[in-house]
């Protein structure tokens, strides 16, 4: 059989014979009909009859006997423009570190559950992450800590506290306080921190950051003598050359750059063009997955690689690199670069100072600065320098510091020398945590004062210089705890409470109160727009860049059981540094590569699979005994004085020799049910070179077992499309600019027997057509624009209470998301850098002739006059018929009470505690009221956000007019920092949706179109701005590449 | 299931009483009385001192009349000008401030004191009770009991004559010869246990299947509240709009039982039960409406002899009366400010209930029946423009109205989701 062109799994590659069972078995497990065996049954025929019996008269009388009385209790004095039921909307911040991102939090009666992008600030536009989508969860996760403690025991009273502590920073004798915290770039917050700093003289701040960009801050300062991060402007570069650096996932400010860089990659049907993207790395990125061309070396090699592009810019050979295929690259790349000065963009994702250094000198020399690197305005997410922090260790270590006021910071758990900082800690007299939680650095303090969420909070960040963020509170303290700001202003004796200060503190800098409180309901305040500026160069330090960028000799190679190789450590989009370990919406969210969830693991090439435990993914059969079980074989790494066991998953595009492992993992129990026994923390592999702390090594697999009791939860396999075509289309610029009719030509061919595309609505079927007076609703994905990264997938869990299933569910194959992200691979699995890879999100299409409606012996889905596909969930009886005829997979089933909807709660017990967690009553409060909350036994999946449909129409049927683009938004499209989709009223021709189809006809399709479902979803080709695509097999130009018999990663 | 003239005719008593009762949508400029009730009412009567004294005689006391509008429209402004008779009012009634009435037209304020000439000139007399009830008594409950008659006496008759045919039969045979079986008693006799049986089935399964429909369902649910409040006294003798109250109702799902600060709003002045007409509970025990009021007090702690909040303020628990599954999503505001649909309509006759009862049964079936009667506001409310399918169709006639139904208001995702 020939090749898949795309491919999600190996099997699929192979056409294994788990695959070919897979596609033939909608459901992974045969029912649990084990009790029920008639041969030599358990349960005897009287038995049955008498449970039957009891439990039918049980539940009449359990139902029937009384209607529980309801007690409705309104408020005493209810405040002016509260109304119950109606949902209010507070300007605020979501702040994690040093990452700010403008938000509105959604407020129903009391309770913040939603946040959305806050779409005056012109930086973010809205946008948003998947780890701001989930922090609302965070306000009511249940390990949080609920009052201050001291010397592990409880204090009843703030004031008993401060007394406590006045007393201990008084008893110091002049011993220096630091105070140790994540970059803080409040304005106010600094304030407070330097009037507290000035009442204990010989005191000071330090700024440490778990993933630091110290290398970059630093070779700032040795170039452009500032010790700061300019402004990154993806939108003004046609070239991008990315060294390593994952900037539409987790490098930065992600939301701000897939912005600029979405402007480039949006295609202009008038005038095809787009910006060309190389990305050069060790290890398969998101940002990875989305270039146009990539390149793999080794991580020793990123010096080298970047002293190579810098001398190929400058007309110069490159050296020190031994693959002539990397030379290649790097030789073509300078030329792109050389051809588009001023236009050019390159940056790194390296902690080391060099070669931040050489990444500032090319772009220089491709006159980058002031065009698409502004100095106008300056980063300030980031402002931790690794050598500070070492020092401060030291210092620890030598007992010269008499107390340590921890805020936000963790360096217990994420310091490369985790050790020595304990040691250090538990050397100092006084220790103080001002953090939300009893992590493993607040552990070893003898003082906490829990600090709010920051939901909870009052404050302010100005993660761009000008560009500031307000913060208020959306809730009442929900435990006893105190923002670290106030505690701060007292223990400097200071007396306003902080929500006062931060008043005047704003009040004084934008000249009035009145101008504070338009600030507030805005929530942003920008001092005009961002302009770009530039920076004088200073070129000194590269020459001695240029001169230790060769590679350091790291041995690499297979010897038997064991090997050398080098380990790159990363973030993923979902927990990032840890710090969102305990959010279940973010361990279940399915990584954008590797579609696994709840854990980390050892990414290897298959290159290094097969030498180490003889999986040959060629073969199918080895390559169903890898991918078909969830049992992976794992390795034990050594790095230095660290060991670490994990699991291994084999990803094609990855460097041979090179090993990726996920920070953020390993958490301490303490921080919570989602985070505890999940996977084994990474940050103890980081080195240090002396000046920064660096996320790679040289490590040795000491042993490879194939037997260790290691599952890995992955959504990848978890049904098919059957081997139906074109579920995906692809295409090459150039081939697109040559004829651009190619894909609606293909599509017209294709339906040519049933009407055509004119037609084929009708003449494609024996149904009538059926009228769609009024609204219709549609949707448009443009996968051009779609980078994967989940905010959309986490967004919609937010909005509509879809469930946490826990690992051992998604093991089964059980997880609930409604909309998921397919990522397909298409390439040689043993040539990394032929990898390509697409992102499809994948929803339920709302077919107009929608197979799942008429097979449903309840009639509990069918279809609306607007055009949705409607499920009904209080007829639904669980039959699962619909889920097995649906072609794109997209229907869920409760297999399990995940929600704990069921009056018994014995249908809990075989649930995991992520899910009790996620059923207690404090995190309960983030449920949306205006979604059912599904029980067992009932199928559910995607409804357009019909809520927020309904809503919508009320609010421009009350104010008496038509319905525009801006009433309706689903959580998705709202959630998008790519703008990549569009939803609307496709019956009105002034519709966004109905311009975007019209405008991109050309690349408009709709995904498996020739069975007739009629989808209201359509997608927008990718275009790929390279000569090669994998997919087209040397002919893209007769005919555009289509997706056969994608496998893709959901269930049923 | 309400006939269709019922409703029609509730619909149409529903327009004219939300005509008299709603203060906002129906003012004239010269009806005194709805200016009154709408601007005036919440502190001042004609005849007695509510928060700001009793109007009556205030052409008396005040014969300037220009001075008047000008009180009436600012107050502050006329207090500031030093005007001796108003700054002594104002400090007599401790500085309360009145509200300011800038739009008020001299006409208006016209009416107002007209209004208030003639009623304070009325002699005392018993207030009219509010609104007639809709005669839309239940007429079929009589002739159930006249046809379960009826069918018992002809089965009496059948049964009699099949023994009779019976007795004739044996009669005819011993006259022919023919040898006579032993009679079967009708007890005994298989056709008659059939007979029985299949009517015990079909009336025992219909009693048990409405049975298990009316699970549930809490028609004419009135429980006892934790105060005895009458919607009869509020909205009916004292024509309150329900939207003064309930103003969630034109804002969102819930209508919302008013905040003790709104009640307050009144009450504060309103510290006995004056009305002539004696309140009752269903059980016939006679109600004290003055004990009533003072429970709002002992809830919100307000001391009526220091008049201030002097003591903790406690929430109300009132019974929840009309409660819908969670699987479903019902607004007010869609059906009072979108479809112009009167309260009256789901629950009934309020403004004559002493306390409230469920009128509706709240099943899915009369939601159903009324979307497919019931017309939205087709060509009034631009929402439906992009509906131009029906727009061709009524102005060809091919529509005469089109129905919530028609715009999908049946479907299942109107209100499960």
């Amino acid at each position: 059989m020939e090749q898949k062109k795309y491919w999600q799994s190996f099997g699929e590659l192979n056409n294994s014979a788990a695959h070919q069972k897979n596609v033939q078995d909608e459901f992974k497990e045969d029912l649990p009909f084990e009790g029920l065996d008639v041969q030599g049954a358990t349960t005897p025929r009287r038995d049955f009859l008498k449970y039957v019996g009891f439990s039918t008269a049980a539940a009449a009388i359990a139902a029937s006997c009384e209607t529980p009385v309801k007690k409705a209790i309104p408020f005493i004095n209810r405040p002016a423009d509260v109304i119950p039921g109606v949902a209010e909307y507070y300007a605020t911040t979501y702040i994690a570190g040093g990452d700010a991102i403008p938000v509105i939090a959604k407020v129903r009666d009391g309770r913040p559950i939603k946040l959305e992008g806050n779409e005056l600030a012109s930086w973010t536009k809205g946008g948003t992450t998947a780890q701001v989508q989930s922090s609302v969860l965070e306000l009511y996760d249940t390990a949080r800590v609920r009052f201050p403690f001291a010397d592990k025991k409880e204090v009843t009273t703030f004031e008993a506290f401060d007394k406590m502590v006045a007393g201990a920073l008084s008893g110091l004798g002049g011993a220096p306080v630091v105070i140790l915290s994540s970059t803080i770039n409040s304005p106010s917050g600094r304030q407070v921190i330097s009037e507290f700093l000035a009442k204990y003289p010989g005191s000071r701040h330090v700024q440490y950051d778990g993933v630091s960009y110290s290398g970059m801050l630093q070779a700032n300062e040795a170039t452009y003598g500032k010790r700061a991060i300019p402004d990154y402007q993806f939108g003004n570069a046609k070239v991008i050359v990315s060294l390593g650096a994952d900037f539409l996932g987790t490098w930065l400010s992600p939301v701000e750059f897939q912005r600029g860089y979405t402007k480039g990659r949006k295609i202009d049907p008038a005038n095809p063009s787009m910006s060309k993207h190389f990305q050069f790395e060790s290890m398969l990125s998101m940002t990875g997955a989305n270039a146009d061309e990539r390149f793999t070396h080794k991580p020793s090699e990123t010096a080298a690689v970047a002293a190579g592009l810098l001398a190929a810019v400058n007309g110069q050979a490159v050296t020190n690199l031994k693959s002539d295929k990397l030379k290649k690259g790097i030789e073509t790349v300078a030329k792109e670069l050389a051809a588009n000065k001023g236009a050019a963009l390159v940056v790194s994702g390296s902690n080391d100072v060099n070669v931040q250094i050489l990444v500032n000198a090319i772009n220089e020399a491709v006159g980058a600065n002031g065009t698409t690197v502004s100095w106008g305005t300056t980063n300030l997410t980031r402002a931790g320098i690794d050598s500070d922090m070492a020092t401060f260790v030291n210092e620890l270590n030598a007992g010269s510091i008499g107390a340590v006021i921890v805020i936000d910071a963790n360096p217990a758990y994420n310091y490369y020398d985790a050790k020595k900082f304990t040691d250090g800690l538990k050397k100092t007299k006084v220790t103080i945590a001002l953090t939300e939680k009893n992590d493993e650095t607040t552990q070893l303090c003898k003082y906490h004062l829990p600090t709010h969420n920051f939901l909870e909070s009052w404050g302010d960040a100005e993660p761009k210089s000008g560009f500031i963020s307000l913060v208020q509170p959306t809730i009442a303290p929900l435990f006893k705890t105190r923002q670290w700001q106030e505690s701060l202003l007292k223990w400097s004796g200071n007396t306003s409470s902080f929500a006062e200060y931060h008043k005047n503190f704003w009040t004084a800098r934008l000249g009035g109160s009145d101008t504070f409180l338009k600030a507030l309901q805005d929530g942003v305040i920008e001092a005009g727009t961002a302009t770009t500026g530039t920076a004088a160069f200073n070129s000194a330090p590269v020459v001695a860049a240029v001169a230790a960028a060769v590679p350091a000799a790291v041995k690499t190679g297979v010897s038997g059981k064991s090997a050398d190789v080098e380990v790159l450590l990363y973030q993923k989009v979902s927990v990032g540094d840890g710090r969102h370990a305990n959010n279940p919406w973010l361990q279940e969210m399915p990584d954008p590569i590797t579609r696994e969830t709840w854990d980390n693991y050892v990414m290897m090439s298959p290159a290094l699979g097969k030498a180490l435990f003889g999986i040959d993914l060629d073969d199918a059969k080895q390559s169903d005994t890898y991918e078909a079980f969830p049992v992976k074989p794992s390795v034990t790494l050594k790095a230095g004085a660290q060991t670490i066991t994990l699991p291994i998953l084999l990803i094609p595009g990855m460097e041979e020799n090179t090993v990726a492992i996920a920070l953020g993992y390993g958490r301490a129990a303490e921080v919570g049910k989602a985070a505890a026994n999940v996977g084994q923390n990474a940050f103890p592999l980081a080195t240090f070179n002396g000046t920064t702390v660096l996320l790679q090594t040289a490590g040795q697999v000491t042993e490879a077992a194939v037997g260790a009791p290691h599952k890995i939860a992955t959504t990848q396999t978890h049904s098919s499309y059957e081997g139906r075509h074109e579920v995906i289309k692809e295409i090459t610029l150039n081939s697109y600019k040559k004829n651009p009719h190619q894909i609606i030509e293909a599509r017209a061919k294709e339906l040519e027997p049933w009407g055509g595309l004119e037609h084929y609505e009708k003449d494609g079927t024996i149904y009538p057509v059926f009228d769609k007076p009024g609204i219709k609703w549609g949707m448009s994905i443009d996968m051009n624009s779609c980078y994967g990264c989940g905010a959309c997938v986490v967004a919609c869990t937010a909005e509509n209470n879809v469930a946490v299933v826990g690992k051992p569910e998604v093991l089964r194959a059980h997880d609930m998301h409604w909309l998921r992200i397919d990522r397909y691979f298409t390439g040689d699995i043993k040539d990394p850098e032929s990898i390509q890879t697409v992102f499809q999100p994948m929803l339920c299409q709302h077919c107009d002739n929608a197979p799942c409606e008429n097979v449903c012996p309840v009639a509990a889905t069918n279809h609306s006059s607007e055009g949705l596909n409607q499920m009904t969930y209080n007829r639904c009886i669980g039959t699962r018929y619909c889920a097995n005829n649906c072609p794109y997979k997209v229907r869920r089933f409760n297999w399990a009470d995940y929600t704990g909807a069921d009056s018994f709660k014995h249908n809990q017990d075989e649930l995991n505690d992520v899910v009790l967690m996620m059923n207690d009553d404090l995190t309960r409060m983030v449920l949306n009221p205006d979604v059912t909350v599904r029980s067992r036994g009932v199928i559910e999946k995607c409804s357009f956000c019909v809520q927020r449909l309904q809503d919508g129409k009320l609010k421009a049927k009350k104010a008496n007019r038509p319905l525009t683009d801006s009433d309706v938004k689903t959580a998705c499209q709202q959630a998008c920092a790519a703008d990549a989709i569009v939803f609307g009223n496709v019956n009105n021709s002034q519709s966004e949706v109905s311009r975007t189809r019209k405008e991109n006809e050309l690349r408009l399709f709709y995904s498996l179109e020739q069975i007739h479902v009629m989808p209201n979803v359509n997608y927008l080709a990718k275009v790929r701005n390279t000569d090669r695509l994998n997919a087209a097999h040397g002919h893209e130009e007769a005919a555009p590449a289509a997706a056969e018999g994608a496998e893709h990663g959901a269930h049923h | 299931m309400i006939s269709y003239r019922s409703v029609v005719k509730r619909a149409v008593f529903s327009v004219l009483l939300l005509a008299v009762v709603s203060l906002g949508q129906n003012v004239f400029a010269q009806d005194g009385k709805a200016l009154f009730m709408e601007k005036c009412a919440s502190c001042h009567s004609v005849t007695k001192t509510l928060t700001g004294p009793a109007l009556k005689g205030i052409d008396e006391r005040v014969p300037d009349k220009k001075l008047l509008h000008a009180w009436i429209r600012n107050n502050q402004a006329v207090l500031a000008t030093g005007n001796k008779y108003f700054n002594d009012l104002y400090l007599a009634n401790n500085k309360t401030p009145m509200n300011l009435f800038p739009d008020l037209t001299d006409g208006e304020i016209d009416a107002i004191l007209a209004f208030v000439k003639t009623e304070g000139d009325k002699p005392v007399v018993a207030a009219t009770p509010g609104g007639d009830s809709p005669a839309d008594k239940a007429q079929s409950s009589d002739s159930t009991l006249l046809y379960g008659i009826l069918t018992l006496i002809l089965a009496i008759i059948v049964f009699t004559l099949l023994q009779v045919n019976a007795n004739l039969k044996k009669l005819s045979d011993d006259k022919e010869g023919v040898p006579a079986h032993e009679p079967v008693p009708f007890w005994r006799n298989k056709a008659y246990i059939a007979l029985f049986a299949v009517i015990l089935f079909i009336v025992g399964g219909y009693y048990t299947i409405q049975g298990a429909i009316g699970l549930g369902r809490n028609k004419d649910y009135q429980p006892e509240q934790p105060i005895y409040y009458s919607h009869k006294v509020h909205a009916g003798t004292n024509q309150i709009s329900c939207l003064y109250c309930h103003g969630g109702a034109q804002d969102g799902r819930h209508a919302n039982i008013p905040s003790l600060n709104i009640c307050m709003n009144c009450h504060m002045a309103i510290n006995e039960y004056t009305g002539t007409e004696k309140l009752y509970r269903e059980d016939g025990t006679e109600v004290h409406g003055t004990t009533e009021i003072q429970k709002i007090y002992s809830y919100t702690g307000w001391d009526p002899a220091q008049k201030k909040y002097a003591n903790e303020p406690k929430p109300i628990e009132w019974v929840k009366i009309h409660n819908l599954p969670d699987h479903v999503y019902f607004n007010h505001s869609q059906h009072v400010v979108a479809g112009k649909v009167a309260c009256q309509t789901c629950h009934g006759d309020i403004q004559n209930m002493g306390e409230v009862k469920q009128f509706s049964d709240l099943s899915m079936g009369w939601c159903i029946n009324c979307h497919r009667e019931t017309k939205v506001q087709f060509n009034d409310n631009k929402f439906y423009s992009i509906y131009e399918k029906f727009h061709d169709d009524l102005k060809s006639g091919k529509l005469d109205s089109v129905t919530v139904e028609r715009i999908g208001g049946t479907e299942c995702q109107k209100c499960h989701y």
